[in-house]
């Protein structure tokens, strides 16, 4: 039998169907590739070794009775640990949450469970997802799998590391700036943020409760698709959940065919861009207008306002969202002789400094004085940015920019603090629109893979996986393979 | 020469909303069950967890705002209130503060005969927080605190008044006023004693004519009508007290001690909360459409204030009777149902407001737990109205209706209470008393008309107080004219 790393979730459930495989088989390479490559990597937190033999061997028993099985049963994943699993650690990677076990799931992790699909672990990540490099986590920096001398990319740097290091075959990570597209772009793999409201927020730790969303991380648009069926629709958890997000089969969806689609490239968005990484951009510009496609420049303003929106926006919701850490209930807590002393010491020492700094930021933006000056003005900005983007989409099907201005940096390259941030501003725009958006790989440079980005029209999920999937079928650019270097 | 001082008082009052589960997730209302016993991850506030609106608790702030006359928002939101206490699982309480659901309103009051018409600011929708057991006397000086999280995340709506009272009294009856009338509604049990209705009070004093207010304070922990008029009536002095030694009232929140009858410091301004509102990016905003609102307002009950008109004028109730009797929905219902078997309004009204409702207070019960149903008030009284048993036997009958449940019919029966009302028979028993009594009888004939009493009462002692008083006085007086 040849190696069964690297292949989709659609290839790999051909040969489950034709029984050249069984799922324990599967999980088992899978589970040895972790302990091969985990050691340089560390993109996961904690390991499922047993529960996912035990599932895996249970999938081959459902199977060999004739039941109907979901198209990801068997399948080997992996979930950001930001994502409560119950029974499982979900730590945050953060040490408040260091030994906290969830008593629940979170819809995303229940719905990819119900179709059988077989967690392997939870992913690495920068403290409550606070951070672009993967360097802000308690358990220690994930390596990019290309060159481990380089960053994953963050916030969910562990889940995109997993499954471009063949130690998982698709993922879910969290983006709310940026921290899956960003991630996914330096490892190399797809990397997808739905529109807000189509994917179910319920048992997910987000910074931003209004900007994050969860996606999956797989290695082409066929996976990208089965993963987004299984996870996307209404909740009833989640009062921001939208129930027209029910979009039926998102296999419908991957037509080689991008004729006659109208796709703008905001100029604001190419400065401060490596020369290399825009000829990439060039290169994917000219093959859909080969392809029938139309490109042109256009321009999408605020720039410059947008990166300090979102950084106000959601580092208010997060001091929010944060503050139920005190120590009181669940999680770490330093005994102490008062409830003050308490929640100081508690959260003094359960956070880090990433997460201090936002949460500092937060409570500043809120507070009484501050709030028309900052959060409110902010809100106003959002409000004018989605306009100008609405605006943009009624001319262009959809929006073409870099994922990021440069491939991945070196780890502990940190002037890297300031420049970690500015990552964000290739990607925040399509969160305060609330937007999808598509990070899709296009060939290396320097050695690390460029990611290249696609927003769309709100609920326009559509657009985006026709223009990867005729991408993907013409071309060899898209699907990268580790071929033996970086960390195999 | 002193200074007059005026009080000026606002209130700020809080009612649990009697919806079936809390306001954010679906776990049941509970009220004195197991601790913890009725909480889930939203209301444990547990990472990742996410609220959802539950549309009865909006239903009933728009019922509870219509009846109070507010105007109703047609696009409200929700806030997260923030600050840490171990109560609050989120560390914020999801409030109302920047676009709240029922705008402005009023209640038309009574004090001492004279109308008052007391403005409200505004009604918001919100979550309650837990509640902390202390092992000693608060959470700084205890050992150990234990956190109950059932109530946490009940509905609730925050009523706020313009500081438009004047007096301790006023403000009590206002409270009084404004519980029968949300009572009516339905919303809620608006019980104090067992918190569904808690009020803090914003007091200041001016000098009489002065348009400016003065530096108020907050009083909390008021768990009665009464110790809120107490509380009142003490902060007012105390602060009239401080102002006429030429002092200034500090800005703070104070907290009433039932015990020692006094309010104590409990936090001053400095010390307060910079809250940090901010729209909860969890929750969409409120949108009602104006048809929903009118639905609402058509299925509104007959409110006090018109109720106790129409027993006025149409039953022809003193003031007072239609006060009392509409201060409860149940118990006005019970007086609407007994007249519409007997109509009898102002004797049924007589034995609800004396008898029935001092039986209901000797027995710890509330009107609508006592056994006695309004058909059998109605009967007892026509039996009473029609001379078959007396005012006194009434009463007997009424007080073990009232423990056993029982047709008045039968314990007049199985106990042997119905009136002797047999002229054959009494007319035997006076003439044995006049032979009896020769002294009494010369009285009466003599001219002194009060031994007819002492004969009367002869008569009513023999037949162990079951001979028709009427009918015995009749016999009485046929036999020694």
């Amino acid at each position: 039998m040849s190696s069964l790393l690297g292949l989709t979730a659609h290839e790999l459930q051909e040969l489950l169907k034709k029984k050249e495989i069984s799922s324990e088989d599967l999980i088992k390479e899978h589970l040895s590739q972790i302990k091969k490559v985990e050691g340089a990597l560390n993109a996961f937190v904690t390991v499922t070794e047993k529960k996912a033999l035990q599932e895996a061997q249970k999938i081959d028993e459902k199977r060999c009775r004739g039941e109907e099985l979901s198209s990801l049963a068997g399948i080997p994943m992996a979930l950001s640990d930001n994502i409560l699993t119950a029974g499982v650690k979900t730590t945050c990677s953060s040490r408040m949450l260091a030994n906290f076990v969830p008593p629940y799931s979170a819809t995303v992790a229940e719905k990819l469970q119900s179709a059988d699909a077989v967690l392997l672990g939870k992913g690495n990540l920068d403290e409550f997802g606070l951070g672009a490099t993967t360097e802000n986590s308690y358990f220690g920096a994930t390596h990019n799998p290309h060159d481990l001398k380089a960053v994953s990319g963050g916030a969910c740097g562990g889940v995109s590391a997993a499954v471009a290091a063949e130690e998982a075959v698709f993922a879910l990570g969290t983006d709310t700036g940026g921290d899956l597209r960003q991630p996914a772009s330096f490892c190399g793999v797809i990397g997808f943020k739905p529109t807000f409201g189509a994917v179910s927020r319920y048992g997910v730790v987000t910074g931003a409760s209004s900007l994050g969303q969860v996606g999956p991380l797989t290695r082409d648009m066929t996976d990208c698709a089965w993963v987004m069926n299984a996870i996307s629709g209404y909740d009833p958890h989640d009062s921001l959940s939208v129930a027209s997000a029910d979009k039926g089969d998102y296999t419908s969806f991957l037509v080689n065919d991008v004729k006659g689609l109208k796709i703008g490239i905001p100029q604001e968005y190419l400065q401060g861009v490596d020369p290399e990484i825009i000829a990439q951009l060039r290169e994917t510009a000219a093959k859909l207008v080969e392809l029938g496609a139309s490109c042109e420049e256009v321009s999408l303003p605020y720039r410059e306002l947008a990166l300090s929106t979102y950084q106000i926006i959601s580092a208010a919701e997060g001091s929010s969202n944060l503050a139920c850490f005190d120590g009181v209930r669940y999680g770490f807590k330093v005994e102490a002789e008062d409830l003050d002393t308490l929640y100081k010491k508690t959260r003094g020492q359960g956070f880090g400094p990433e997460v201090k700094k936002s949460i500092i930021l937060g409570t500043y933006v809120l507070s009484s004085e501050q709030y028309e000056v900052y959060y409110l003005k902010a809100l106003k900005v959002r409000t004018l940015l989605k306009a100008a983007m609405e605006k943009l989409f009624q001319n262009y099907d959809c929006l073409l920019l870099p994922s990021t201005p440069t491939v991945a940096s070196n780890l502990g390259d940190n002037p890297a603090r300031a420049e970690a941030r500015d990552l964000k501003i290739w990607t925040c725009p399509a969160n305060l629109a609330g937007i999808p958006a598509l990070s899709l790989p296009w060939g290396m440079v320097k050695g690390r893979p460029v990611g290249i980005q696609f927003m769309g029209k709100a609920f326009a999920e559509e657009t985006l996986f026709r223009i990867g999937f005729t991408l993907e079928q013409n071309t060899n650019q898209t699907r990268l393979s580790l071929n033996g270097k970086g960390v195999c | 020469m002193g200074v007059n001082y005026e009080p000026v008082i606002g209130l700020e009052i809080h009612v649990e909303l009697k919806t079936q589960t809390k306001i954010f997730c679906s776990c049941p209302m509970a009220f004195g069950e197991e601790p913890n016993s009725h909480v889930c991850p939203v209301c444990l506030g547990l990472p990742g967890s996410l609220p959802v609106l539950n549309k009865q608790a909006v239903e009933y702030a728009v019922r509870a705002g219509l009846a109070l006359n507010c105007e109703i928002a047609p696009y409200s939101r929700f806030d997260r209130k923030s600050y840490f206490y171990p109560d609050l699982p989120t560390a914020y309480q999801i409030s109302q503060f920047y676009f709240y659901i029922c705008k402005g309103g009023h209640l038309e009051i009574e004090v001492n005969g004279e109308k008052r018409g007391i403005r409200l600011n505004r009604i918001h929708l919100e979550e309650d927080a837990g509640k902390l057991l202390h092992s000693g006397s608060s959470i700084t000086t205890s050992d150990y605190s234990l956190a109950d999280y059932n109530r946490g995340g009940s509905g609730l709506i925050e009523i706020v008044t313009e500081p438009d009272l004047r007096s301790a009294q006023e403000a009590r009856i206002f409270l009084e006023q404004l519980r029968a009338v949300i009572e009516y509604t339905g919303v809620s049990d608006v019980k104090m004693e067992q918190g569904s209705l808690r009020c803090d009070a914003n007091i200041s004093l001016r000098p009489v004519g002065a348009s400016k207010f003065g530096t108020k304070t907050e009083i909390k922990n008021m768990n009665s009508f009464r110790s809120l008029e107490r509380a009142l009536e003490y902060e007012i002095e105390r602060q009239r007290e401080v102002l006429e030694d030429g002092g200034v009232i500090v800005q703070e929140t104070r907290g009433w001690d039932e015990g020692q009858g006094i309010t104590t410091s409990m936090r001053t301004k400095e010390e307060a909360n910079d809250y940090r509102y901010f729209p909860n990016p969890d929750l969409p905003p409120i949108v009602l459409e104006p048809e929903w609102i009118e639905s609402i307002r058509a299925s509104l009950p007959e409110l006090p204030h018109a109720k106790k008109a129409r027993f006025v004028n149409e039953l022809e109730l003193s003031d007072y009777d239609a006060d009392i009797l509409t201060s409860s929905r149940d118990l006005a219902k019970f007086f609407e149902e007994t007249v519409a078997i007997y109509n009898e309004p102002k004797v049924i009204a007589n034995w609800l407001m004396g008898e029935f409702l001092s039986l209901a207070k000797a027995n710890n019960l509330e009107v609508q737990e006592s056994k006695v149903t309004p058909q059998q008030m109605a009967t007892l009284l026509k039996t009473l109205s029609n001379g078959k048993i007396s005012g006194k036997i009434a009463k007997t009958v009424l007080a073990e209706m009232f423990v056993s449940g029982q047709d008045p019919e039968v314990i007049i029966k199985e106990k042997g209470l119905v009136q002797i009302s047999d002229e054959g028979a009494l007319s035997t028993l006076v003439e044995k008393v006049i032979t009896a009594n020769p002294k009494s009888v010369e009285d009466y004939r003599s001219g002194k008309k009060n031994a007819l009493g002492f004969l009367v009462g002869q008569v009513m002692k023999e037949t162990k107080g079951q001979a028709n008083p009427g009918l015995v006085n009749k016999l009485l007086q046929e036999k020694l004219n």
